[in-house]
C-alpha cells in the first residue's frame, strides 16, 4: 500500500513533465502564450514607456487622426487612443483574469461536492445548474444593469457568479469517475474524511481538467468584460475597458473615424484567440476531455 | 418500455429546471434595491407612496405567499403587465417573438449550412493548409464580439460599399419582415458567423471521429470510394451529434439576437428586452428571461430525445 502512495506523485510529476512537452511542441499554444504576454506588457510595462495623461481631458486636442504626437490618434475629450489601450486594457485583462478564475473556484467546488456527494443532492444541484445554462448571460448581465452599476470589485463577483456553470459539470463528470478509485475507498474505510478525500484526491486529481476548464473561462470572461460596457454595466469614465471603447467609439465609428474602434476590437480578438489557444494546447497536452 | 421510463424521467427534471428558474427570476425580482416600487416611481417617490404602491401590488406579503402566488398567475399564462408600455407582457412577447424566431431560425440555418460542409471539409483535409486556415478563422469569429462584428461589417456593407442597408427591416408582422430580404441580410450574417465558428469545429471533431471507426476500414477494405464512405456514412453519422448540439446552443442563439435586434433596431424579443432595461420594466424583463428559458429547456429536452432516439448508442449516459 505504501509502495502505491509513494510512486503516485512521481508518476504525476513524469506526466506533467510529458504534458508540458506536449504543450511547448503545439505551435497555436505558444503562439497564443506569447500574444497574452505581449499584451500583459503593453498594458502594464507600455504606460511607463509611452506616457499619457488618461485622467483629465484635453479639450485642444480632440477627434485626431493617427499620427506622430498621437499614434493612434484621441478620442471626443482628447485621451490618447493609444495610451488608452494600455489603461482600458489592464481593466480588460484584470477582471477578465479574475472574473475566469472565480467562475472556475465556484464551479470546481460545486461540481466536486455534487459528484461526491451523488445521489439527490447530485440532482439537485445539477439541476440549478442546468436551471443557470438555460438563463443566457447576457439576459441576467442586462437584468443587473437596470438595478444598479457595480464598481470594478462587483463587476468581478457578477460575471463569475453567471459563468461557472460549465467548469461545474466537468469537474462532477471527473468527480464521478475518481471517487470510486481504490485510494479514495481506502482512504474512506481508514477513517479518513469526506473533505479530506475531495481536498487530497478529487481535486488535485482533477487539476488537469480545472486548469484546462479555466483557460477557456478567461477567454470567455475576456470576451464578457467586452459586452458589458456595450450593456451598461462597465466601468465608469475616466477609467474604462477595451468594450467600453468600442462603446463609446460607435458614433464616430459611423461617421468615419474606424481608428477609435478597430484597435480595441482587435485586441479583444487577439487576447480571447490567445486563451482559446492556450486551452486547446492544453486540453491536447493533458489529454482531458473539454470544449469541442 | 426503457425509452418510456427515460423520457418520463427526463420530463420530470425539465419540470424542476423550469421551476427553478422560476424561483431564479422571482428573486431576482425582488432583489431590486427598494422592490419594484422603487424602479417604477423613481428615486423621487416618498416612502408612502412606495408602501402603497406595494399594497396595491400585493407586495407587502410574505415573500413565500408572493411566490405561490406568482406561479399560480404564471400557470394561467398571466405574465403580469408592463410598467411602461401598459400591455400584458405575454401579449408583448406572442407579438415580438416570431420575428425573433425568424431571425434566429435563418441565422441558425445559415450557421449549419455553411458550418456542416467547413467542418468535413477540414476532418478530410486534416492538418492541410485549408485546415489550419477554417481553423483560424472559427477562432478568430468566436472569439469576436458579436457588436462589433455587426459594426464592422455595417461599415464596409452599408457606409462603404452600400450593398445592404444597416437597419433591419422594421415590419410588425413576419410577412413584412420577409419583404424585405436585402435588409435581413447583415443581420442574420452577424448571428451566423458565430455559430459557423462553434458548429465547424464539432462537425469536424465529429467526422474524424466517425472516420476512425472500424466500419469505415470495412467500407474501405470493401472497396468503397471515398466519396461514398463520407457522404453515406460517415456525413448521417456524424450529422446527429451535431444537430444535438442545436438544443444545447439555444441561449446563445437568444444572447446573440438580444445584440443583433438592439445594432440593427429589429423589433424582437431582444429590441423589447433591452428597452425594458433601459426603462426598468421588470415584468418585461423578468418575462422574456422566463420564455427564453423554457425555450432552452425544451430545446435540451429535445435534444437529448432525438438523440436516443436516432442513435442507438446513445444511452442515459448525459443526464
Amino acid at each position: 500500500m505504501t509502495a502505491v502512495l509513494q510512486t503516485a506523485p512521481v508518476e504525476a510529476v513524469a506526466g506533467y513533465r510529458l504534458s508540458l512537452r506536449r504543450f511547448t511542441r503545439n505551435k497555436l499554444a505558444v503562439a497564443g502564450l506569447s500574444v497574452v504576454v505581449l499584451f500583459l506588457l503593453f498594458c502594464f510595462v507600455g504606460p511607463l514607456l509611452y506616457s499619457t495623461d488618461q485622467t483629465h481631458t484635453d479639450l485642444t486636442q480632440v477627434n485626431l487622426g493617427p499620427g506622430a504626437a498621437h499614434w493612434l490618434g484621441t478620442d471626443a475629450v482628447g485621451h490618447d487612443e493609444l495610451g488608452r489601450l494600455m489603461y482600458g486594457g489592464r481593466v480588460s485583462l484584470l477582471v477578465g483574469l479574475a472574473a475566469g478564475l472565480l467562475a472556475t473556484v465556484i464551479g470546481t467546488l460545486w461540481g466536486a461536492a455534487a459528484g461526491y456527494a451523488g445521489g439527490w443532492v447530485d440532482a439537485v444541484m445539477m439541476r440549478v445548474v442546468d436551471a443557470g445554462i438555460a438563463i443566457p448571460a447576457l439576459f441576467i448581465l442586462l437584468v443587473v444593469s437596470a438595478i444598479t452599476t457595480p464598481d470594478t470589485l462587483g463587476l468581478i463577483v457578477v460575471l463569475g457568479l453567471v459563468s461557472w456553470l460549465v467548469p461545474s459539470r466537468l469537474v462532477r463528470a471527473e468527480t464521478l469517475t475518481l471517487k470510486s478509485r481504490d485510494y479514495v475507498l481506502t482512504l474512506r474505510a481508514t477513517g479518513g474524511t469526506h473533505g479530506r478525500a475531495i481536498t487530497r484526491h478529487i481535486l488535485p486529481n482533477s487539476v488537469s481538467t480545472i486548469v484546462v476548464a479555466a483557460t477557456f473561462q478567461i477567454a470567455d470572461a475576456i470576451l464578457l468584460v467586452a459586452y458589458v460596457s456595450y450593456l451598461g454595466l462597465g466601468v465608469q469614465p475616466p477609467k474604462t475597458d477595451w468594450g467600453g471603447m468600442l462603446s463609446a467609439g460607435l458614433t464616430a465609428a459611423y461617421s468615419g473615424r474606424w481608428w477609435l474602434i478597430v484597435p480595441p476590437g482587435l485586441a479583444i480578438i487577439l487576447v480571447v484567440c490567445a486563451f482559446n489557444a492556450i486551452g486547446d494546447g492544453l486540453r491536447d497536452a493533458f489529454d482531458v476531455r473539454g470544449r469541442g | 418500455m426503457e425509452t418510456l421510463v427515460y423520457l418520463a424521467r427526463r420530463l420530470a427534471q425539465a419540470l424542476v429546471v423550469i421551476l427553478i428558474v422560476t424561483v431564479v427570476v422571482f428573486c431576482l425580482l425582488h432583489a431590486l434595491p427598494g422592490g419594484p416600487a422603487r424602479g417604477i416611481l423613481g428615486p423621487q417617490a416618498t416612502a408612502q407612496q412606495i408602501a402603497a404602491f406595494n399594497h396595491e401590488q400585493g407586495l407587502d406579503r410574505p415573500l413565500p405567499v408572493q411566490y405561490v402566488y406568482y406561479l399560480g398567475t404564471l400557470l394561467h399564462g398571466d405574465l403580469g403587465t408592463s410598467y411602461t408600455l401598459n400591455e400584458a407582457v405575454s401579449r408583448l412577447i406572442e407579438q415580438r417573438l416570431p420575428k425573433t424566431l425568424v431571425l434566429t431560425v435563418l441565422s441558425a440555418l445559415v450557421g449549419l449550412l455553411l458550418a456542416i460542409p467547413l467542418g468535413m471539409w477540414q476532418a478530410v483535409r486534416r492538418n492541410k493548409p485549408a485546415d489550419y486556415v477554417i481553423t483560424t478563422l472559427s477562432f478568430v469569429a468566436y472569439s469576436t464580439p458579436v457588436y462589433f462584428l455587426g459594426l464592422v461589417l455595417v461599415l464596409v456593407f452599408t457606409q462603404t460599399l452600400r450593398w445592404f442597408p444597416s437597419q433591419a427591416p422594421q415590419g410588425d408582422t413576419v410577412a413584412q419582415v420577409f419583404a424585405d430580404p436585402a435588409a435581413l441580410v447583415l443581420p442574420v450574417v452577424t448571428g451566423a458567423a458565430s455559430m459557423v465558428a462553434v458548429f465547424s469545429r464539432y462537425m469536424r471533431a465529429a467526422t474524424l471521429e466517425n472516420l476512425s471507426e472500424d466500419y469505415v476500414r470495412t467500407a474501405r477494405a470493401g472497396g468503397a470510394r471515398q466519396g461514398a464512405i463520407l457522404f453515406r456514412h460517415v456525413f448521417r453519422n456524424s450529422l446527429t451529434p451535431v444537430i444535438a448540439m442545436l438544443g444545447y446552443y439555444v441561449p446563445v442563439l437568444f444572447g446573440g439576437a438580444l445584440v443583433v435586434e438592439q445594432l440593427f433596431n429589429y423589433p424582437g424579443m431582444g429590441l423589447l428586452f433591452w428597452s425594458a432595461a433601459q426603462s426598468s420594466d421588470y415584468p418585461v424583463l423578468l418575462g422574456c428571461v422566463l420564455v427564453i428559458s423554457v425555450a432552452t429547456v425544451v430545446g435540451t429536452l429535445l435534444a437529448d430525445v432525438v438523440q436516443r432516439i436516432v442513435d442507438p448508442r446513445v444511452k442515459a449516459g448525459r443526464t
